[in-house]
């Protein structure tokens, strides 16, 4: 389904580029199924009371990661812009490490169109899924 | 009697107002780490603004912020206005969120978040909602979600008052 990933030092040279990614506590993760880590910090709360990760947050990273699926090993600086995304929210997310992978499921000319999904303690229990359309650099 | 399919109710009571809004706001680490502020919240609307700043930034060329910090003030503006449209507070959790961008924010611009719950039904909420620097014709972005009712709930014009939100 999803065609060759970009390299690990290629995501953490682009995450480290995004100062919202590093806002976030986005950063590679070169071992296992993961393509990137999101680092539970206070600042990625919603809701205090249960406590859980802001849905926005998640979409954030989902998003984030379906971009870094679309990028290749050039060094090229453009990136594919989102068109329109999708998130399903299946479980509230703890105050924990968020894990995300991220696979292309048709990488077109013009317009791409890229599967996420995010978990933290399981890889089988995710908390939340996407799938958006990107428009590709010229 | 059921009120299953019918349009938010206006003037009700036991509603916060925008100041009491901001605070509840303010209390969420990640919508205040945004800079989140509430702009208008009553009858099933809500409108939030986001100043522009340097750690918002997606682009590092262009200094545009990141689509996702609009993804999270879309949701954050949804879910406000879910509760601006029920009766007392009610738990509520994102069933799904869909985000259409059109155009890039404007760099050095404060950006805003409209969103309107058009419908609630015994358990969903239905919303739809829009960011935009300046006039809402003129969208960066456009929102469609869904939210869950807490179960346990009383309904939409129901008794009795819950206490409010938990802190």
């Amino acid at each position: 389904m999803s065609d060759t990933s970009p390299s690990a030092e290629r995501v953490a040279a682009f995450l480290e580029r995004i100062p919202y990614a590093r806002f976030l506590g986005i950063e590679a993760c070169s071992d296992g199924e993961a393509l990137a880590v999101m680092r539970f910090s206070d600042d990625l709360v919603g809701n205090v009371t249960l406590p859980a990760l802001h849905g926005g947050v998640l979409g954030s990273f989902l998003e984030t990661a379906a971009i870094v699926a679309l990028l290749d090993d050039t060094e090229s600086q453009a990136l594919p812009k989102t068109i329109d995304i999708t998130i399903d929210y299946l479980r509230s997310g703890q105050p924990l490490d968020t894990f995300v992978t991220a696979s292309v499921l048709k990488r077109g000319r013009r317009v791409s169109n890229v599967r996420a999904e995010a978990w933290q303690q399981r890889r089988d229990k995710p908390i939340a899924a996407a799938h958006g359309h990107f428009l590709m650099p010229p | 009697m059921s009120r299953r399919g019918q349009e938010p109710k206006p003037n009700q009571t036991n509603r916060p107002d925008v100041a009491s809004r901001s605070t509840l706001l303010a209390r969420i680490p990640h919508s205040r780490a945004l800079g989140m502020h509430v702009v208008e919240s009553k009858s099933g609307r809500a409108t939030l603004r986001v100043p522009y700043a340097p750690h918002l930034v997606g682009n590092p060329e262009t200094g545009v912020i990141h689509g996702a910090v609009i993804t999270s003030t879309l949701d954050n503006a949804s879910g406000m206005a879910v509760h601006t449209a029920l009766d007392d507070w009610v738990p509520i959790a994102t069933l799904d969120l869909r985000i259409d961008y059109m155009k890039p924010a404007t760099p050095g611009l404060d950006f805003f978040a409209t969103a309107h719950c058009y419908k609630i039904t015994r358990s969903i909420a239905f919303v739809r909602g829009t960011a935009y620097h300046e006039s809402e014709d003129e969208p960066i972005a456009t929102a469609t979600a869904t939210f869950m009712l807490s179960s346990s709930a009383p309904r939409p014009g129901s008794a009795p008052a819950l206490p409010g939100p938990t802190e």
